[in-house]
């Protein structure tokens, strides 16, 4: 007797067509209702791109220079449509080329599907040419992943991949296809997977400790929100939104959490962690409830942990039940899809407001203004700061456009300075802090929302490690804009050499190209700005361009980013200098 | 907190690279895994994996988390060594002229209530089965007597409480 380890919806007519394989693959991903993917040809995975020739009226195959950059353009893709991104790509160096995208996406809980091609079945373990085993490579890095050797399984195992990816706390799935499964033929139906046995997307919603939950925050005298991606990730922003108005709590974010709510709400009080603002990382270790709503407490975020919140009873509302007493002890866990456990807690939550605590937060920000925040969008002297030019963006965008950062100091500087009005705004590496990511994932994200601005904020050493993808763009001719802050330093090592190597600046200082010269090379309009005063005209134009547009913007070479929480320090020993 | 033995159960589908994906998860963490061993279970076309491992409390209760989390993980448990019932077995090869002229090594096989599993001419093979400071004890025993080899199972462990894994799955049956 065949066991039945998942369900499938069921098709009215289910007719079936004999096809191929590779054709089946496509079939599958336009049942998906995927448009777009990303990828790069080769060798065992030629059917499936002899099949994206004959479906390209359907299907938007791009090409782009790399594999790497093809999961972090489908990861783009993701972040900003909330749906499937999909990458492809070849056998052996292709396979091999996804790793950092889909460690990317696993960390950050981004859903993602990749396809790889695979040698043909009867040469597997035989170190034929372009053989490798991605299911080996790739198995502690993602959600789920399947070698398929027959063409009859493709529906089922794609079905499934993509209910993967998508359902409970989202993630990468690799499907690996030999290239005789891809060439064999096969019955071709579609049934969307629905369920599979061994897998609970959704814990199930206990409704006592949800009971409990309100009856702490409705009793708190000083509780603080602290919020991630999960409240995107769950579609809830605007429920979210109305927890925090009718409780009146103070809410801060984790890097990943930004752009789930404007950033100028009265109640948003800025971002947590290692850069994030004064009073949030302070006020952590003051408050009476610490509120966590679909984030994971990264040491980025905590600081030292021993020193953590440690006064606080801690609520925490979370998807994956392996997140809970994970690296915080949680006296409150609310397991769940805060779509549904933020309806359940508004209804018990008592309208309220928190004005004196509140004001702490607010104070806190006045310090931090004349300390740092000040100086960083205005400053008189020197170079152009990094603020300074995330400023002029807000200034064009008036926080409508999306923001993909690259990682480092002008990552941090454009995640405390960005304005944000809409959700899914802020693309960016967090868990991770992949380096590179930055420009294939923009263009991802262009395509993912083509009627938003989408700006890619770089470093001078990130925008290298992916700088083949100018190709991309100027095949695809999709309207990014580009903005590299060069300080020619990795700028973030170079502060931690100045702060805790005494200053020994140790393979950190970079000898650049000529940036807008390979932009040229490109044929993408580019302009280098290094005068504070022609700044704002550059900027505008930048982002009134309606094509591609590169800026590069000399700024100041060693700026420190602060407030910095070091390593092993608590958050309440931020530091402002 | 203190370190001791954990065994950790893991009721899962039975396909491949299942074995890598819940090894990654120590690997990770930088634990050695003491045995582990994998057979069918109670229910058909169900694995159940035996995996144990010196760790804290604290610490296994995050990677039963982690094990749990895995898409084909039907359900993970822990438990102590109180709350299983355990056994290993053991095999020891050791020459048939030692074994017939020493009188000590027939002994040692009545007192520890071992089995003789084959003999030949040139060699015995005994079983014993049982927890591990028994198997240890006989083999410090013939050991003088020069071991031909030597191998031990991981170990194998139901537990003392009802484990509701077809719960689980009918669970599902009914619901799709």
């Amino acid at each position: 007797m065949e066991v039945k380890t998942a369900s499938f919806e069921k098709v009215s007519s289910p007719k079936k067509t004999t096809v191929s394989g590779a054709e089946a693959v496509i079939k599958c991903l336009l049942e998906e209702g995927v448009d777009t993917l990303y990828g790069y040809p080769g060798g065992a995975i030629m059917p499936v791109y002899d099949e994206l020739y004959k479906y390209q009226t359907q299907i938007h195959h791009v090409l782009t220079r790399h594999e790497q950059g093809a999961t972090h353009a489908a990861q783009g893709y993701a972040r900003v449509s909330g749906k499937v991104g999909v990458a492809m790509a070849t056998s052996g160096p292709g396979a091999t080329n996804l790793v950092t995208g889909i460690a990317d996406a696993q960390i950050d809980s981004t859903p993602m599907v990749c396809i790889t091609g695979q040698v043909g079945s009867h040469l597997l373990g035989s170190d034929a040419f372009q053989e490798t085993d991605i299911i080996g490579i790739s198995t502690p890095i993602t959600k789920w992943n399947y070698q398929i050797t027959k063409a009859e399984e493709i529906p089922e195992i794609l079905a499934k991949a993509f209910f993967i990816a998508r359902s409970g706390r989202p993630g990468p799935v690799l499907i690996d296809i030999t290239k005789d499964a891809q060439f064999a033929t096969l019955d071709f139906s579609y049934k969307k997977c629905s369920g599979i046995r061994s897998y609970k997307p959704k814990p199930e919603i206990n409704l006592v400790e949800v009971e409990k939950a309100a009856e702490a925050i409705n009793n708190a005298k000083k509780p603080m929100i602290v919020f991630g991606q999960g409240v995107i990730l769950g579609g809830a922003e605007e429920l979210f939104k109305q927890v925090v108005e009718k409780s009146g709590i103070p809410a801060a974010w984790t890097i990943l959490g930004l752009s789930a709510m404007p950033t100028d709400h009265p109640l948003n009080v800025g971002m947590v962690g290692m850069h994030g603002n004064y009073g949030p990382n302070v006020l952590t270790n003051e408050c009476d409830v610490l509120i966590a709503i679909g984030m994971r407490f990264d040491d980025r975020v905590t600081g030292n942990l021993e020193k953590y919140a440690k006064q606080a009873k801690v609520i925490h509302f979370e998807i994956d039940p392996a997140e809970i007493n994970k690296n915080v002890h949680a006296d409150i866990p609310v397991l769940g899809n805060v779509n549904e456990t933020l309806k359940i807690l508004l209804e018990l939550l008592k309208p309220n407001k928190h004005e004196a605590w509140h004001q702490k937060f607010k104070d806190y920000y006045q310090i931090e203004f004349d300390k740092i925040i000040k100086n960083d969008l205005n400053a008189q002297r020197g170079k152009i700061g990094m603020a300074e030019v995330i400023d002029e963006i807000n200034k064009c965008s008036k926080g409508d456009a999306v923001i993909v950062s690259d990682v480092g100091q002008h990552q941090m500087v454009a995640c405390r300075y960005s304005k944000f009005n809409q959700t899914r705004s802020n693309v960016t590496s967090g868990g991770l802090g992949t380096m590179g990511f930055a420009l294939p994932a923009a263009i991802g994200a262009k395509m993912g929302a083509p009627d938003r601005d989408v700006v890619a904020v770089i470093g001078d050493g990130g925008y290298q490690m992916t700088i083949q993808e100018l190709g991309t763009i100027f095949q695809t001719k999709v309207p990014v804009k580009i903005v590299v802050l060069n300080n020619d330093f990795l700028g973030m090592v170079r502060q931690w050499q100045q702060l805790f190597f005494e200053k020994r600046y140790a393979s950190t200082e970079m000898i650049n190209p000529d940036f807008i010269t390979i932009a040229k090379g490109y044929h993408i309009k580019a302009k280098q700005v290094s005068k504070r005063e022609n700044l704002k005209e550059a900027v505008t134009e930048m982002m009134e361009s309606r094509e591609a547009y590169f800026l590069e913007v000399k700024v100041e070479q060693e700026e420190n980013v602060f407030p910095m929480v070091p390593t092993g320090a608590s958050v309440s020993e931020i530091r402002l200098e | 907190m203190e370190k001791k033995n954990f065994t950790v159960s893991v009721y899962t589908e039975n396909n491949i690279g299942l074995l890598s994906r819940i090894a990654a998860i120590f690997q990770k963490r930088h634990i050695n895994i003491e045995s582990i061993t994998a057979s069918r279970s109670e229910v058909n076309e169900v694995m159940r994996f035996i995996i144990v491992v010196q760790v804290t409390e604290d610490q296994v209760k995050k990677i039963v988390g982690q094990i749990e989390k895995q898409i084909e993980v039907i359900k993970a448990f822990y438990h102590t060594d109180e709350e299983m019932i355990y056994q290993e077995t053991a095999l020891y090869k050791i020459n048939s002229a030692d074994f017939v002229e020493d009188l000590n090594i027939q002994d040692f096989i009545k007192e520890s209530n071992a089995r003789i599993v084959t003999v030949t001419p040139k060699f015995f093979v005994i079983e014993k089965t049982g927890k591990r400071h028994e198997t240890d004890s006989l083999y410090e025993k013939l050991k003088p007597y020069g071991l031909m080899q030597f191998v031990r199972s991981g170990t194998i462990a139901v537990t003392k409480n009802e484990m509701p894994i077809s719960n689980i799955l009918e669970q599902f049956d009914t619901t799709n």
